[in-house]
């Protein structure tokens, strides 16, 4: 078979090479499930750490200087306030950048400019947000450490991200529906109005949720935007002092005590599972409206 | 400009006799470098039947698609020559392209109901016109539905999704679509291509009846086809007109070698 | 009227009612004008963002170098703002001895889980196994944070008794189980790019699987699989809640993972935090290190895109 093997030195060397893909196989295996078995310990601790402090009244308690009286109730209503903001502002801002580079922008130098930059600022560190919002709409714009300067925030955070989603969804629609539309006499935005934003909805809420996912459990920029870490009241108006979910958790983990990681996996636990409903309701909208063009 | 006020106008000074829907003359298109149409000229008449057949590449579906300027689509394609619809030029600036398309309806290739109900995709049209009394909309839909002979299978389902139908009843309400508007012509690039041959007997009857009220022009290559339904018959190849004529003269007695070629199944 | 249209004998004249709208359509036609140049208003956003933080940084950090010589920032090891000594170097060994880490823990398995899902999973294995990695990657980094300090250093303590409480070790750790997902998924992408007939091709002259994943798949893919790895490291670079709770304050200047250390990002967090006034040198200093942290992971971004540009091409 081989001029220049021996039969017996080749079947050794095939099976050490069936050997060897064995021994990968379990390998390759392994180290996929090394991700998975941390996030099941993650899951795990946070769970057994956190369930002792998680009662009703965590949920509807104010901060406190004592572990058994503090609660989240707060920074739940915070985060809801700040993706009140962030939602209307990315996705207006998001859907309709979108629309104009997928819909609208002739193929130049501008558009491939435009599209770039989108790509650049989706790989800028959350934290740079944070400076930028820090300068300028907490003292430029002299917002202070407010909700609204916060919300703007993350609303530029999130805006590449909503932006390739939605471009996504858009392109996704086909050619032939906006033919159609055209070959009425429909215009260009008549179109888009009617034909192409209502076959990409569900695509696009389905991206816009998973980004305002990220929105609801990133902390780095608001701290610096100043969300407060301890706060008595909610929010009276967009200039006022707020907190957020992971404000809430951040400050309980970084004090002192053995009690205060017990209070912060309670925290954890109403993030996560915060987290989670956003997506079953991205995951729901994606399978419900699967596309059927 | 309004293209109905011209239309009134032109129709009153014509004889009915030789009227012509499109009048083209020297049409030239590119795609960017390629040249894909070669100085056609052409008179299409009205409320007739006009087949476009050819090999495919030819410039059959290019040409179609001039007539409505949905070629523009593609933003490179240039043309220079003239197309006359009822004596207007439809290259015209100062005409709208929805103007003219709301004259001049299109079917496509592939059925492209929109994916809402039945009524909704035939109330699209008129919707878009500004016509938004439902009372109207329901006599529109109707109208439309019975033209396109397609009223009785779905009439107790309109607000059903009409992705619920099938490729055939799809068709069919897209030609339903199309004349909600009560467009003039009626384009229609190779309709029945992705039909079985129940549902591309279907249409074919459909063309037959519509010819009545619309002028059809349509691209198709079945030579079959072609001869069943229309009443004159033009030969594209290559980006050429080659031959123009009466549907019974071009199949019986061509006038060019390279449409008898064709029609015996020489090339193509 | 035109004659057509008196043979059909309508009820209602549709292109009539067309033309009696024509009048309200106008708006319509203006709208037409307005909307681009309002959707390319938005779009114009997110330049200004863009030209926001380059604007931000700057202006802030060249308050700061007027304060500050350049040399002193770049070249002194020590780094003590509240005390006037400006050295950036240790902030960025504690970044870079984070991203090391991290590397070393997200390349070999996002690369080998990215093998696996490509190359040996079956369809059903590969649809469960990847959506639940992709969780690892929307989980909050606060979470991580809180789990490598109260979990991962606890159980290293165990193993290396000289570990400091808060140090690079466990922060590197967590930050590297972060970045799996986007190793893997990056990287399996660019494998399923390989086209088949060349998996084909080795199994037919009698390969293993392991020889045509090493041999003919990882080598077709390399430029992607780079490409993902260049951005997992520029998310590394900018990870800040991981290492601001996990490794701790303290800008030594080290590359001992088991000591505590400051990054740049932690250092920012650090500065902006309550006391520091604006327009203080602190104040400005944050900006330097903000500048700093922008033109790292920028320049891995674009290194990430060019080298992806580059393996697009191959095929």
């Amino acid at each position: 078979m081989n001029g220049f093997l021996s039969k017996e030195e080749w079947k050794k060397r095939l099976n050490r090479r069936l050997f060897i893909n064995r021994i990968f196989y379990i390998l390759f295996f392994a180290a996929t499930t090394i991700g998975l078995i941390f996030l099941a310990m993650l899951l795990y601790r946070v769970l057994t750490q956190g369930i002792g402090y998680l009662s009703w009244d965590f949920i509807k308690g104010f901060p406190a200087p004592y572990p058994e009286e503090a609660g989240i109730f707060a920074g739940m209503i915070g985060s809801v306030y700040l993706i009140a903001i962030v939602a209307p502002v990315s996705l207006v801002l998001g859907v309709s950048t979108a629309i104009y580079l997928e819909e609208y922008a002739p193929k130049n130098r501008i558009s491939r400019f435009i599209q770039g930059n989108i790509q650049n600022l989706a790989g800028v560190p959350s934290i740079v947000f944070g400076l930028l919002g820090l300068t300028f709409f907490v003292y430029i714009m002299d917002f202070g450490y407010s909700l609204l300067a916060g919300g703007l925030t993350m609303s530029l955070l999130v805006l590449p991200i909503i932006v390739v989603a939605a471009q996504e969804a858009i392109r996704s629609v086909p050619n032939e529906l906006k033919e159609a539309s055209y070959g009425m006499g429909a215009t260009k935005w008549q179109t888009i109005l009617r034909v192409v934003l209502p076959a990409s909805i569900p695509g696009i809420l389905t991206g816009s949720i998973l980004a305002l996912s990220r929105a609801i459990g990133e902390t780095a920029p608001l701290l610096i935007v100043g969300a407060a870490a301890a706060i008595y009241s909610l929010p009276d108006s967009l200039l006022g002092p707020y907190t957020a979910m992971p404000i809430q958790i951040y400050s309980w983990v970084s004090r002192p005590g053995e009690e205060w990681p017990l209070v912060a996996a309670a925290g954890i636990i109403v993030l996560l599972i915060v987290l989670l409903l956003m997506n079953a309701v991205a995951v729901f909208i994606r399978n419900k409206f699967q596309k059927r063009y | 400009m309004d293209l109905s006020q011209v239309i009134h106008h032109e129709n009153k000074n014509k004889p009915k006799e030789e009227k012509h829907v499109f009048e083209v003359s020297n049409l030239n298109l590119w795609y960017g470098d390629d040249q894909a149409l070669y100085d056609i000229n052409m008179n299409i008449p009205e409320n007739q039947v006009t087949a476009i057949i050819g090999p495919s590449g030819c410039g059959k579906s290019t040409f179609l698609k001039t007539l409505n300027r949905m070629v523009e689509m593609v933003p490179s394609v240039k043309t220079s020559g003239n197309i006359k619809y009822k004596g207007t030029n439809i290259f015209d600036p100062k005409l709208s392209v929805e103007d003219l398309r709301t004259h001049v309806g299109m079917v496509f290739q592939k059925p492209n109901p929109f994916p809402k109900s039945i009524y909704d995709n035939i109330a699209y049209g008129p919707r878009i016109h500004g016509i938004k009394k439902k009372r109207d909309l329901d006599e529109i839909v109707e109208k439309s539905l019975r033209g396109a002979a397609i009223w009785d299978e779905v009439k107790d389902r309109l607000d059903e999704n009409a992705y619920g139908l099938s490729g055939g009843q799809q068709q069919r309400l897209c030609i339903a679509r199309c004349l909600a508007i009560e467009p003039d012509v009626i384009l229609m690039d190779e309709p029945t291509s992705a039909l079985d041959p129940i549902s591309t007997l279907k249409v074919e009857e459909l063309v037959q009846e519509l010819k009545e009220n619309y002028s059809i022009i349509i691209v198709t290559h079945n030579m079959q086809q072609a001869a069943r339904v229309s009443d004159k018959t033009a030969f594209f190849l290559n980006g050429e007109l080659v031959e123009f004529s009466d549907t019974n003269v071009l199949f019986s007695n061509p006038e060019d070698q390279r449409t008898e070629d064709y029609i015996t199944g020489r090339f193509g | 009227m035109d004659t057509s249209s008196t043979i059909k004998k309508k009820t209602l004249d549709v292109q009539e009612k067309i033309r009696q709208n024509k009048e309200k359509q106008k708006v319509l036609r203006k709208l037409e004008k307005v909307v681009p140049a309002f959707l390319l208003l938005c779009a114009g956003f997110s330049v200004i963002t863009t030209a926001g933080i380059l604007f931000t940084l700057l202006k802030e950090a060249i308050g700061f170098f007027g304060v500050v010589p350049l040399n002193e920032f770049f070249f002194n090891t020590s780094w003590r703002p509240w005390s006037g000594s400006f050295g950036v170097l240790p902030l960025i060994t504690g970044t870079l001895l984070i991203t090391l880490i991290a590397i070393l823990v997200a390349l070999p398995l996002g690369i080998a889980a990215a093998i696996f899902l490509s190359e040996y999973a079956s369809a059903r294995v590969r649809k469960m196994i990847k959506p639940t990695l992709e969780v690892l990657a929307g989980i909050p980094t606060v979470v991580y944070g809180f789990f490598a300090l109260t979990f991962v250093t606890p159980v290293l303590e165990k193993l290396i008794p000289d570990l400091q409480i808060f140090n690079a070790l466990s922060a590197g750790i967590v930050v590297g189980i972060m970045i799996i997902p986007m190793v893997a998924s990056l990287s399996e992408d660019a494998m399923n790019a390989v086209p088949n007939s060349l998996r084909e091709g080795a199994m037919a002259m009698g390969s293993t699987k392991f020889e045509v994943a090493m041999k003919v798949v990882l080598p077709a893919a390399f430029s992607g699989v780079v490409a993902s790895i260049v951005l997992a490291i520029s998310r590394a670079i900018g990870e800040t809640m991981i290492v601001t709770i996990a490794a701790g304050q303290s800008p030594n200047f080290t590359f001992d993972p088991t000591m505590s250390i400051q990054t740049l990002t932690a250092f920012i967090v650090q500065g902006t935090s309550g006391d520091t006034t604006y327009g203080s040198t602190i104040y400005y200093s944050v900006y330097a290190v903000g500048i700093t942290l922008f033109v790292f992971t920028l320049a891995m971004n674009l290194l990430a895109q060019y080298i992806a540009r580059r393996f697009r091409e191959e095929y």
